[in-house]
């Protein structure tokens, strides 16, 4: 708590008069929009604190972080909710965006709970990536076939 | 055998006067009541396919409006620069839905008149037709089989690509397509598209922490992709909500047609009943009168 307090004084007045005018909430909170293009799994919400997994290693997200841009690597990300609650989900790709008034929006390419995953057929898919890359011929299959590795061996991770 | 003969030429010479025979406007009729079933028909697929497009707009509706914030969070504002105007032009392949592409077509053509270095991208045969005479050479890429299915991501992935494949350069970028704001309205809107120069340029980026140029561009890459998607999402809907009411006028005045039509054939009708009757009844009094 005294932590963001001094964090925030860090920056600029404005975002701190924003913060002045919510003073009497417990602390500042910040507002998550968690979408894929075919679902909306959350939406300028408020929430504790986010990870994801990116390109430039997994961080957490709690509010009052520096505003940021990041690429999502698959992997897992897990909300934090206000009433303590945790949810997993994975994703397979995408965007987040950490804005300077806390809000943040984590586009995801495909998202689906954790808890639907089929660890078997993950696996299989990871099996099937392989073999792709052993037969690959040109750079672009090569590549493409390392996105499928990269993408199973996340999954596979993710159902353990 | 004298008088019959005489009396059918009359017949003949007042049938083939005008529109008027019964064979003409039954013909006619058949046809405007096949029309009318057709035009149906249509109504009532747009309502199924408008059901389904509006369900999956709902659901890309955060996605899409997230997909903007940061460039209005970030204030990014168009490069200065002389590299040109980018449009693209968000329409289908399919017509009959009132002024969804042509609205579309009439923005294209001010802005290219107004601006000659301006590129179109072109999503859709229709806006392709309108533009191809006069503007062939501001046309850089088109997009066909576009609207016969729901778009999907991949689709718009797909689109992106060839976008950034194709190395087009601008200082301004906008999107162009119709925003659906209810089942018989829809609003033509611009979405602003930015060049990675302006988004390295903008006033609020220092602001953003740990940004490097490939960041920047796997950004605005995928955000590209994103905001097409979310721009053939609502053309979509509008397309089959605008389908759906022109059908459905469509079919209306079909009706006042066969109404206005029935109406004539049934006076037409009972005319050639009279006439005959005239002759028959005039020849029965010309024989009496005779004798």
């Amino acid at each position: 708590m005294a932590l963001t307090r001094s964090a925030l004084r860090l920056f600029s007045g404005r975002f701190t008069q924003a913060c002045q005018v919510r003073g009497y909430a417990d602390a500042p909170s910040m507002s998550l929009t968690f979408a894929a293009p075919s679902q909306v799994l959350y939406n300028n919400i408020s929430v504790k604190q986010v990870d994801v997994p990116s390109f430039s290693g997994s961080f957490g997200i709690l509010p009052a972080h520096v505003p940021t841009l990041a690429v999502l690597k698959p992997g897992v990300v897990t909300v934090f909710e206000n009433d303590g609650s945790t949810k997993k989900f994975f994703v397979s790709s995408g965007t987040v965006t950490i804005n300077e008034d806390s809000t943040v929006q984590l586009l995801a390419e495909e998202a689906v709970p954790v808890d639907t995953l089929d660890i078997s057929a993950a696996r299989e898919l990871l099996a099937q990536s392989q073999s792709q890359l052993a037969s690959a011929s040109s750079d672009v299959a090569k590549a493409e076939a390392e996105i499928s590795i990269e993408v199973s061996e996340a999954l596979v991770k993710a159902c353990e | 055998m004298f008088s019959r003969s005489a009396a059918i030429i009359p017949q003949c010479s007042q049938q083939v006067r005008g529109m008027a025979t019964l064979k003409m406007i039954s013909i006619r009729l058949k046809s405007v009541k096949n029309i009318q079933k057709i035009t149906q028909s249509m109504k009532m697929v747009s309502a199924a396919k408008y059901t389904k497009a509006e369900r999956e707009l709902k659901l890309a509706r955060p996605y899409g409006i997230g997909a903007q914030e940061f460039y209005k969070k970030a204030e990014v504002k168009d490069e200065e620069g002389e590299k040109g105007q980018l449009i693209i032009a968000v329409s289908s392949d399919r017509g009959l839905c009132g002024a969804v592409h042509s609205s579309i077509g009439r923005i294209v053509k001010n802005d290219i008149a107004a601006n000659p270095n301006t590129k179109v991208v072109i999503v859709g045969d229709k806006v392709r037709n309108i533009l191809q005479r006069l503007y062939a050479k501001n046309i850089a890429m088109v997009v066909t089989e576009v609207g016969r299915k729901p778009a999907v991501f991949g689709d718009a992935a797909l689109i992106a690509q060839s976008i950034i494949n194709s190395g087009i350069e601008f200082s301004k970028g906008k999107i162009l397509f119709n925003a659906f704001r209810t089942v018989v309205s829809f609003r033509t809107t611009e979405m602003p598209l930015y060049s990675q120069n302006a988004v390295a340029n903008a006033s609020k980026l220092p602001v953003y922490d740990s940004l490097d140029s490939d960041v920047i561009q796997s950004y605005t890459e995928f955000s590209l992709a994103s905001l097409l998607f979310y721009s053939m999402k609502e053309n979509a809907t509008s397309e089959q909500s605008s389908r759906m009411t022109a059908m459905d006028n469509a079919s209306k005045n079909a009706g006042e047609m066969i109404d206005k039509l029935t109406m004539t054939f049934n006076r037409t009708r009972q005319a050639v009943i009279t006439r005959e009757l005239i002759e028959i009844i005039s020849g029965a009094a010309a024989l009496e009168t005779k004798n």
